[in-house]
């Protein structure tokens, strides 16, 4: 080999980590522009991007927690149902009359235990695989919802207690008009984001969560309490499903039967665009959030488009496919040595 | 005694039942410091059992542990590690998708506390790491590669590196050249023989009798979950170790 071509591999080799952490990244730029020269009016005007950002809210909040999750080689198929019975409960603590600071703070404490259950769940009764419990817990928990409420759908909440799905961050203090405003679940997602991108990347707990889905036995081996990391990882992502009913509860001023039906699997479709491992150990916060914001502004521009919601549905699952596809590319270039 | 040769672990009449199965019966282990006690067996001989029971996975159904001559009760791995007996394991126990200080520290990293959350500390991570791989004259690209992208001979450099990492006093290494290319072989077994001299005392579960002839200081054969044999190394040769590996004396 002449050095020229030392040089050139080099050269591939330097750029292979950040092609492994931004690719995505990348991926969604392009979309962007797509979107915008198909859609140079609308897509990037500032009522559609927060109208985006709107959509994705509580999307984002079970994307996060089932990325976690599929961090530690498991997988949680309740959070939709975790999130409709945290929404109903909160509904109906709304309706008994509630302050609404308890109002707020009871999906939290839902989600979170709903969370626990699966987690004790798969330790205690040492469930074969993760996706038997959360399957039972599918049912169990979207069940309850409905027992709890007659299966019918519960309208009307405060002010306060929509602030997080509905409110409004004004702006014209800084020159913008009256309909330029943030939405509050814009920076509501970014506050939970930065906050779960430092747990996972910083801290010794996100760094045993890695671990535990790296190698469950090294983590046993080196004395980590494997089981009560899985506790709370499960258990967070219970907590980050009752943010996410919080904020439906906010943008529909409803609890519903149907919410979040089917939410599991466009939150691990979202993961997996975002280039979790399903085997474990792999995949970033920010991943989740480009897959978030893919999947996103694919049915937003689709929508603009007015293409049918099933051509969405064929859309959303190639570009699954595509974007795994891509990764077991990557994954082949990165291993040539 | 001399410190040199202080006895460090014994273990006395250890028994393990799986269910039905007796897996060792009887079995007695003792290792001093600056030696190397390899230990031999055929495959269900109890030899991965054993080295279990020492390091605190597995409770012996009966016997008892020593070390520096008290009784201890290991109830996880954890509990070894703080009495320095550490454990490279066969398949290494390492998560491939860390980097090799973050495997080294895996479990015991440095942290800064804030309340109740603990912060890494990255700098130091990966300071300690170059200074004790520069100390076990391993040599690896960058602390900050990752395991998986490592050969077989430096994962088991990395897999020894972090059993030394926190002042060992027993290393206990389960077949730690099995998986190696020949020239990787004779790497790991200087890294045995340096640890030997800084006074670990270091068990060698091994097939190979080039190893245990390259490393140890005495043998001992388990068959069928009991102690066969045993001998210094000096006393014996590998015809007579093979054959007590095949149950002959």
């Amino acid at each position: 080999m002449d050095s020229k071509d030392q040089d050139k591999d080099s050269l591939y080799l330097k750029l292979i980590p950040y092609f492994e952490k931004y690719g995505i990244l990348l991926l969604l730029v392009i979309m962007i522009v797509v979107m915008h020269f198909l859609q140079p009016d609308v897509f990037l005007s500032w009522r559609n991007v927060t109208n985006v950002f709107k959509q994705i809210s509580w999307q984002s909040m079970l994307a996060l927690g089932v990325f976690m999750v599929i961090v530690t080689a498991g997988i949680d198929l309740s959070v939709g149902s975790i999130m409709m019975l945290s929404l109903m409960i909160l509904a109906i603590v709304a309706k008994a009359g509630a302050p609404w600071y308890i109002v707020v703070i009871t999906p939290l404490i839902a989600g979170f235990l709903c969370g626990l259950f699966n987690g004790l769940g798969i330790t205690l009764l040492r469930m074969p695989h993760p996706f038997i419990m959360t399957l039972g817990t599918l049912y169990i928990f979207r069940g309850t919802g409905n027992l709890i409420s007659g299966g019918t759908p519960i309208s009307g909440f405060t002010d306060e207690v929509r602030y997080l799905g509905h409110g409004r961050i004004d702006l014209t203090w800084l020159g913008l008009e009256k309909s330029q405003y943030l939405p509050v679940s814009l920076v509501l997602i970014a506050i939970v984001y930065i906050i779960f991108w430092i747990f996972m990347n910083k801290t010794r707990t996100g760094k045993w969560i890695y671990a535990i889905g790296g190698n469950p036995n090294a983590a046993r081996a080196s004395g980590i309490n494997v089981n009560k990391i899985l506790v709370i990882v499960y258990s967070l992502c219970g907590f980050l499903s009752g943010i996410g009913a919080l904020i439906l509860a906010g943008r529909t001023d409803s609890g519903y039967p149907n919410a979040g039906l089917q939410s599991e699997l466009d939150a691990i479709a979202a993961c997996i665009i975002g280039g979790a491992s399903f085997f474990g150990g792999r995949g970033t916060v920010l991943g989740v959030f480009a897959g978030v914001m893919i999947m996103g502004i694919l049915r937003n521009g689709l929508n603009l488009m007015d293409v049918s919601s099933f051509w969405q549905q064929v859309l959303i699952g190639s570009i699954i496919v595509l974007a795994v596809y891509v990764d077991v590319l990557r994954r082949d270039f990165g291993t040539r040595k | 005694m001399s410190s040199a040769n202080q006895l460090l672990l014994e273990a006395k009449n250890v028994t393990k039942y799986f269910g039905t199965i007796t897996a060792l019966e009887n079995v007695n282990l003792k290792i001093h410091s600056g030696e190397c006690l390899g230990v031999v067996g055929d495959n269900g001989a109890g030899k991965t059992t054993l080295m279990k029971v020492l390091s605190g996975l597995y409770k012996p159904s009966a016997g008892s542990l020593h070390f520096e001559g008290k009784e201890k009760v290991l109830e996880s791995p954890r509990d070894s590690q703080n009495l320095g007996l550490e454990m490279v394991y066969q398949d290494l126990a390492l998560a491939g998708n860390l980097p090799i200080g973050e495997n080294i520290f895996l479990g015991r990293e440095p942290t800064t506390n804030l309340g109740l959350l603990k912060f890494l500390d990255y700098k130091k991570i990966k300071e300690l790491t170059e200074a004790h791989l520069g100390k076990l004259k391993i040599n690896v690209k960058s602390a900050d590669q990752k395991v998986e992208e490592l050969s077989g001979g430096q994962r088991q450099a990395v897999a020894i590196a972090r059993s030394t990492a926190f002042n060992a006093k027993v290393v206990i290494m389960d077949e730690p050249t099995a998986a190696l290319a020949i020239k990787e072989v004779g790497k790991v077994l200087d890294l045995i023989n340096s640890l030997k001299k800084t006074g670990v005392g270091v068990i060698v579960i091994s097939h190979r009798m080039d190893d245990i002839f390259a490393v140890c200081d005495r043998v001992m054969a388990l068959f069928q979950g009991t102690n066969f044999a045993e001998s210094e190394l000096s006393n014996t040769s590998r015809d007579e170790v093979i054959g007590w590996i095949m149950g002959k004396k």
